[in-house]
């Protein structure tokens, strides 16, 4: 469980969260959505002590994030950033068997227990013929995968995901999602596709204006009259086979006051 | 959890046991090499004598085997006052600056770091010089010339990485100017101090702290201090090899994957300077060797550090014996500075380098 109470950050001068509280709870996935700007990714980077707000406290299972050493908070917070490494030389093998580093002494080399759970890895991804090519040669959605494997491989308590389905074509977007699904794991994604959420969150954080606009389970927050004001676009929402559909128009009169306003 | 589905028990996954072997015997490979080169490079020099007999001097000397001689006093003085202490000196230059530019490449996740580039030589001589000429540092004792360079090194490197921080992300080209900007500075600094002071300092001139030298390698406390801290330097960073993977990924990175990066670097830049700091008391500054062996040495085995580490340090050594040589054989009896001899090998390599980064527009 990752409960962030209060927590704050700010570029410049320019609050982007001001004293948001956060609860993600075990075994289930947690959406943190919102339009450009509205800071998922500063909430997220929040949540997993790449920033540290002044006001307020994160907690992972109870303990303060940043009394956590790096190495224990590694074991208990898997994250995919979008930080892509891009220029690295490893090979995708070396570059996932790097997720067993927190769970290894200083002086201990990986064992085959590890390249075992690293294959697993690449296998639930996708990726298993990937092993042996370099990292940067892959395609955007490639290295995605790959770099999810390595969250997994680092067999941690909860997982965080920024945006992972960038750089995804469509099968591939609902594959890792449904993935993120079946772990066990306590799971917070930083999502754009509002139609995904609906289909693989339990619960949702709508970031509006230097805050949280709605949070609650995903059939409260994904509520037209919550999201329109928020996004500034028309949504309609569906219920087909119990499951929720969202389509957007644009609104038609108040288009330019809302922009000039 | 149950791994029968994916493996037999023979299975190497992922390859990683066989490119395990490969390292091992690159390892076993490159030290026969050094060895050999070693005991070719006493042989070699305006007075030649042959490997075998240079192999038995040193054997009489270490292990007292063997115990009848059968060489003369002047071979045995030659092999044994001048040459082995400079071809250890060299092992010891090539293999630390090597391992500094592996250190260095994976903290600015840039190919183009390398000690002499980034100016932490240069800090190092002005450090050095600073201790000859006005007894910098005297209260160290005979550690005085060691101990000012490691400062003169730190200062440099520290300023060197903070003006290319300066508004944001390290790019390539900042770090570059910058490290060339200090770099020249402090020479200049250095060259200033020994004109000025007008001591005939004459075994180290000018020449020395720009070009580099193994000429005034002997049996002494800096030989002995450049060996332990190299050789605990080739050790810590093979150790930490993991880390040095995910700190060469990005910041965000390591930390997510149990790493401090900023304090991790810190101890790395500390390191660095200490190794550069000893090398370049001891032998002057020498560049390029920093900035082409990691290359090749990734060429070899691969982008790990733990492999790479131990590959570059064997491979540095090797190469400065070797460049040694022909500094001292080329022009004989004159004796060229090593620094042209590497700077010669290196400078195209940088190119290459530049061209390549050009293209993948990085």
């Amino acid at each position: 469980m990752i409960q962030a109470t209060g927590v704050s950050w700010r570029y410049d001068t320019n609050p982007v969260i001001d004293g948001v509280s956060v609860t993600a709870r075990p075994g289930r996935v947690l959406g943190l959505i919102g339009p450009n700007g509205s800071g998922k990714t500063t909430l997220l980077r929040l949540l997993y002590g790449a920033l540290r707000s002044r006001s307020g406290q994160v907690t992972v299972d109870g303990d303060e994030l940043a009394t956590l050493p790096a190495r224990e908070a590694a074991r208990r917070l898997a994250v995919v950033v979008q930080e892509t490494g891009g220029e690295t030389a490893l090979t995708v093998a070396e570059l996932v068997l790097l997720g067993r580093g927190p769970h290894l002494s200083t002086f201990q080399r990986t064992s085959r227990a590890d390249h075992e759970i690293a294959a697993r890895c690449l296998a639930r991804v996708g990726a298993a013929h990937l092993g042996a090519r370099a990292f940067a040669q892959l395609s955007g959605g490639e290295r995605q995968r790959v770099l999810i494997a390595r969250a997994l491989a680092q067999q941690a308590t909860h997982l965080l995901l920024d945006e992972p389905t960038n750089h995804l074509d469509i099968r591939y977007q609902h594959e890792i999602l449904q993935l993120v699904r079946t772990l066990d794991t306590c799971c917070v994604v930083v999502l754009h596709d509002l139609n995904l959420a609906a289909r693989y969150c339990d619960d949702l954080v709508l970031l509006g204006a230097g805050g949280v606009a709605a949070a609650g389970t995903t059939d409260e927050v994904l509520d037209p009259g919550v999201l329109e004001p928020v996004y500034g676009i028309g949504i309609q929402r569906l219920e087909l086979d119990g499951a929720i559909h969202l389509l957007f128009h644009p609104i038609d009169q108040p288009a330019e006051e809302r922009s000039a306003a | 959890m149950t791994v029968t589905a994916l493996a037999t028990g023979e299975q190497d996954l992922l390859g990683i046991a066989a490119q395990r072997r490969r390292t091992g015997l690159w390892l076993l490979a490159l030290t026969a090499g050094l060895l050999v080169t070693g005991v070719v490079a006493v042989g070699s020099g305006a007075v030649g004598i042959p490997p075998p007999t240079v192999a038995r001097i040193i054997g009489h000397h270490l292990v007292g085997l063997p115990g009848e001689v059968t060489w003369t006093p002047p071979q045995e003085a030659i092999v044994w006052q001048v040459r082995l202490p400079r071809v250890l000196l060299g092992m010891l230059v090539g293999a630390g600056l090597a391992v500094c530019g592996v250190a260095l490449q994976a903290m600015v996740r840039n190919v183009l770091a390398d000690p002499y580039l980034l100016g932490i030589n240069s800090g190092a001589s002005s450090g050095a010089a600073a201790a000859i000429l006005f007894g910098a540092g005297a209260g160290f004792g005979q550690y005085a010339l060691s101990t000012s360079a490691f400062l003169g090194a730190l200062a440099a490197s520290l300023l060197v990485f903070l003006i290319a921080r300066s508004g944001g992300r390290v790019t390539s080209i900042r770090l570059l100017l910058s490290g060339v900007a200090v770099g020249y500075a402090l020479y200049a600094t250095t060259s200033f101090l020994i004109f000025a002071s007008g001591s005939a300092e004459g075994a180290r001139s000018v020449m020395f702290w720009l070009l580099g030298s193994l000429g005034l390698a002997r049996w002494n406390a800096l030989l002995a201090v450049a060996a332990i801290v190299l050789i605990g330097t080739i050790g810590y960073l093979t150790v930490v090899g993991r880390r040095l993977d995910v700190l060469a990924i990005g910041e965000e990175t390591a930390q997510t994957l149990g790493v401090s990066p900023d304090r991790f670097r810190l101890r790395l830049l500390v390191l660095v300077s200490l190794s550069v700091g000893v090398l370049v008391s001891a032998a002057g500054s020498i560049g390029f060797v920093g900035l082409v062996v990691p290359h090749l040495a990734r060429r070899i085995v691969g982008a790990p550090h733990v492999r790479v580490v131990p590959v570059a340090a064997l491979l540095g050594a090797i190469l400065l014996v070797w460049a040694d040589v022909l500094a001292r054989m080329l022009l004989a009896p004159q004796e060229i500075p090593i620094g042209i001899i590497t700077a010669l090998l290196g400078a195209p390599f940088l190119l290459v380098l530049i061209r390549r980064l050009h293209a993948t527009g990085a």
